[in-house]
């Protein structure tokens, strides 16, 4: 057993875990934090992203005792003070999902994705840093749709901030 | 059509918890006491069961029981079935061999389950499972459908001669002889429709739960219809009464109907519970997704289409194999059948038509229904054989489809279906428009020059949607009506709650169904509620597949409405001393028309519930419910143009612009619509290009995770052009045809003919791969 102390959300949580447990289980069994979802055993899917210690990264492809001391925000975090971030409102806005249920995953990864190449993508970037989220519902259109619209949101208000 | 009514293109209600985390699906799900389900699955295609012995397992950590096939059936618990009878041309009915939710003698696909392992956590039902041994003796094996019904061959099940499930046909088969033989020109054409795997991104899953207080069952689950999970696992498994089963569809990642079925492992997971005394969870993970899913098309077929001398289709004539797998799924033989033969007139005007299909055991999983289901395979098989037939021919493919288009309705097809409605040529005016079709020869210059092999492919498509009136397919053999139910209920407030046997799992209707609402009574979106997928809470349904919740569930929910919108009027009227005939809803508001005398909707809807004042005889409250079936099947129609780029060195297919250009109907909500048409393509193009499962010649799945099967992903896939002309359908009260599988029946011919014509050759087969396509630029040189 892994004893694994942690801030998720901006909160600290610690538990106990079998050594095999992974971070994905972790959060959706230990934590109860049920949004991040597990849609395949390969680490293909990407319905998992979280973010620890600020990048995206998968939760299926790593084990809860490799994310001790780290700081975790998943997509339960992501809205600050009930407010939709401009991603998940975007999101909303461009009917970027359908079933929900890689929604999670796509949101995080969209949220990095923009911070790194902060706020400048084009199309072709856009799906090309997707490669590793798969959706199944949106064929994708509304979901770059979105994004985009929340990286022009973003680095327009970061633009207008300085 | 106001802000939130029909025709706007309002965000969604349920987006909300999707974003931020709170969608609650089956995996979801936990309750107290709640212990983890793992399956024993065969790892062989076909052997017989000598011995299942699960005594080490049961003694390792955290494991509660080990439950096998033979106590399963000793508890009485019945086999899965299909719910769709069809006979064979010589009358006898269709040989549906046993399918046991645990095999107990014989097990007949890789991923067939043996036994159910119960433990305190996933990874102990894990580590148990591996420990159960299994003695089996292996028996020979056939995965190939072609191959199944030659003589000699391994046989499935002591039912079916050869494999042979059934040997079908639709049409006239003399009259499509004569029109062959009397033809100025025939082409002939072998049309292979490849097998896919439907992966909706949220894995099934199942929580059953007995209470022994009440002798009670729940049954969460992956489902796409759970009222007709309660239906079947009632009156054919025996697993519990209908009152004594509940059956609750929560949010529900995709289906694309690979979640209409009813699959073992909800069935003995809810025995299970009653077995071990404890509430048995199982989460498919993706590699068992691939295995035991049903699978989708499948189809090998002959096909001879005859003109005359103005290139006017006289004949078609079609025999088809299909592959239904190890067993028969629920609706699997209806798929081939009814699905797909009367499809096959197209847009077109075909005096003769003939299709005979024979369906084949494999030891492959079960084949059934899936997006579009039988439509894309007849659709994949017209719109090739006619740009084959206008390549021979020397004619432009959208001159040959012209000439051959139904002009006027509604119009009879040798093949049952009766067309309500359409304008074909106005979609493939509109789609060319949209494409530049007459700029691609300066593009395809272009590309030359560049070294690319640029082609533009075509394909005019057309679906029966809105299934189905249910005397009608009670005829050809449903097991079931495939009607709707919806129930209004306005509360003492004046909110309205909805409640439908539709069930969403991802199309949107706890929007698109208060827009109904919002649009009759002008009330706010926001006051609108919409109930479903819980059979403790909306009576009866049958669920959504087929392109069904907009035409029939919307139905239903337009005649539910009709009748509170009578007695809100009755209501109003009487409390404002006006005859009910003056009433007019607007804006929230009964008014007395030409006068400005009001009362606000949920003042009438308090009225219903005080009852202080009310006409004379007139029962309180305002509750009403309504059965919709529907007079016809709905034919949404469109035409999509696809234009790719090749490259000779490797293969690799481009796709430039992708066109679609449909008629769907009145619509709700554009912007859902265009949702669903996006989503369709790429599946569509994901067949066409990408996606195929493959078995060995031992049975062996070589195609059972992200890694082996080619999901389409964002970077192989182009931002599509949609739009939409409609005649909306004069056989439902909204006018609506549905939009749920157009994107993925129309597509999949026009990416292969864009590809045929880049490459110079016709003799491709999907998926097209970059071996495949390079392969056949080759041959062509």
């Amino acid at each position: 057993m892994a004893k694994v102390t942690m801030t998720v959300n901006g909160r600290q949580v610690s538990g106990h875990c079998d050594d095999r447990t992974l971070l994905v289980q972790f959060i959706r069994e230990n934590l109860g934090l049920t949004g991040t979802h597990v849609g395949c055993d390969t680490s293909q899917c990407g319905a998992c992203v979280i973010h620890m210690d600020g990048k995206s990264v998968k939760s299926c492809s790593i084990l809860a005792a490799q994310a001790d001391g780290s700081t975790i925000t998943t997509i339960e975090g992501l809205a600050a003070d009930g407010e939709l971030h401009p991603v998940q409102a975007a999101f909303k806005a461009n009917h970027g999902l359908q079933c929900g249920f890689c929604t999670p995953g796509m949101v995080m990864t969209a949220v990095d994705m923009i911070r790194r190449h902060q706020g400048q993508l084009d199309e072709a970037t856009v799906r090309a840093e997707l490669e590793g989220n798969i959706c199944r519902c949106t064929g994708y259109h509304n979901i770059v749709k979105a994004i985009l619209a929340a990286a022009a949101e973003m680095s327009g208000a970061r633009v207008a901030a300085e | 059509m106001g802000v939130e009514g029909i025709g706007a293109r309002v965000a969604r209600k349920e987006d909300k918890r999707f974003l931020t985390g709170k969608g609650r699906y089956t995996d979801d799900m936990s309750v107290p006491g709640m212990k983890y389900a793992v399956f024993v699955r065969s790892p062989h295609a076909h052997a017989k069961i000598l011995k299942v012995d699960a005594s080490a397992a049961k003694g390792m950590p955290g494991v509660i029981d080990v439950l096998d096939g033979k106590q399963l059936l000793a508890d009485g618990i019945g086999n899965l079935i299909c719910g769709w009878m069809i006979h064979s041309k010589d009358g006898t009915p269709m040989k549906m061999g046993a399918w046991r939710p645990l095999a107990h003698e014989t097990v007949r696909y890789v991923g067939d389950a043996v036994a159910i392992v119960v433990a305190d956590s996933v990874a102990e039902a894990r580590d148990a499972a591996e420990a159960v041994v299994v003695d089996y003796q292996e028996l020979p094996v056939v995965t190939d459908a072609t191959k199944a019904l030659e003589p000699g061959q391994p046989q499935l099940h002591p039912e079916a001669a050869n494999n042979l499930i059934f040997d079908w046909e639709l049409g006239d088969a003399a009259a499509t002889d004569k029109a062959i033989a009397e033809a100025a020109h025939v082409t002939e054409i072998e049309i292979h429709n490849n097998r896919l795997s439907p992966n909706p991104m949220e894995p099934r899953a199942t929580l059953g739960i007995y209470d022994n207080g009440d002798d009670h069952y729940t049954c969460y689950t992956t489902s796409q219809n759970p009222h007709v999970a309660r239906l079947v696992m009632s009156a054919f498994y025996n697993v519990a009464p209908e009152n004594k089963l509940r059956v609750i569809a929560p949010d529900v990642g995709g289906g694309f109907g690979s979640k209409i079925y009813i699959y073992p492992e909800e069935i003995v997971c809810l025995w299970a519970s009653k077995r071990t005394g404890v509430p048995v969870k199982w989460t498919s993970d993706r590699t068992e997704a691939f295995l035991t899913d049903a699978h989708g098309r499948d189809h090998v077929s002959k096909v001879k289409m005859a003109f005359d001398a103005n290139n006017r289709i006289i004949g078609l004539k079609v025999d088809t194999i299909a592959n239904l797998g190890a067993y028969m799924s629920l609706f699997s033989s209806a798929v081939p059948t009814y699905l797909y033969a009367t499809l096959l007139s197209g847009q077109y005007d075909i005096p003769a038509i003939h299709a005979n299909v024979r369906t084949v055991y494999t030891n492959t999983a079960p084949v059934d229904a899936y997006r579009g289901a039988g439509r894309p395979e007849a659709t994949y098989l017209l719109e090739r054989t006619m740009e084959t037939a206008a390549r021979e021919l020397g004619v432009s493919p959208a001159e040959l489809r012209r000439v051959n288009f139904i002009r006027s309705f509604p119009h009879q097809t040798p093949v049952i279906m009766n067309y309500d409605a359409g304008d074909y040529e106005a979609s493939l005016d509109a789609a060319m428009k949209a494409a530049d079709w007459n700029g691609f020869a300066a593009r395809k210059a272009d590309a030359e020059s560049r070294g690319m092999k640029r082609g533009i492919g075509m394909s005019c498509y057309i679906e029966a949607c809105g299934i189905a009136p249910s005397a009608a397919v009670g005829s050809l053999g449903a097991g079931v009506g495939l009607w709707e139910s919806a129930e209004v209920r306005v509360n003492a407030v004046g909110t309205i709650e909805v409640l439908t046997g539709s069930h969403s799992h991802g199309q949107g209707h706890e929007t698109t169904f208060a827009q109904l609402v919002a649009d009759r009574f002008g009330v706010p979106l926001d006051s609108v509620n919409i109930v479903h997928g819980d059979t403790d809470k909306v009576q009866m349904g049958m669920g959504t597949y087929g392109s069904r919740s907009g035409a029939v569930g919307m139905s239903a929910v337009v005649k539910a409405l009709d009748k509170v919108e009578a007695k809100a009027k009755k209501i109003a009227a009487h409390l404002m001393e006006a005859d009910e005939s003056d009433i007019v809803i607007e804006n929230g508001e009964l008014k007395v028309a030409g006068t400005d005398k009001a009362v606000p909707w949920f003042q009438m809807a308090l009225a219903a519930y005080t009852a202080h004042n009310l006409p004379a005889g007139m029962e309180p409250g305002l509750k009403e419910g309504a059965f919709y079936d529907p007079a016809n099947f709905t034919f949404p129609a469109g035409c999509y143009i696809c234009e790719v780029e090749v490259d000779p060195e490797t293969g690799q297919t481009k796709i430039i612009q992708f066109v679609a250009a449909d008629d769907f109907g009145n619509i709700i909500n554009p912007m859902i619509v265009e949702g669903q048409v996006h989503g369709g393509l790429a599946q569509g193009i994901g067949q066409a290009l990408l996606e195929g499962v493959h078995y060995d010649a031992s049975g062996q799945l070589l195609t059972a995770s992200y890694m082996d099967y080619a999901m389409p992903r964002a970077d192989d896939l182009p931002s599509f052009q949609v739009s939409t002309s409609n005649t909306p359908c004069p056989n439902n009260p909204l006018g609506i045809k549905g939009c749920g599988e157009a994107g993925a029946i129309g597509s999949p011919p026009a990416l292969i003919n864009a590809i045929t014509d880049a490459i110079g050759n016709n003799a491709l087969t999907m998926p097209a791969t970059p071996q495949k396509v390079w392969a056949a630029a080759q041959a062509a040189n």
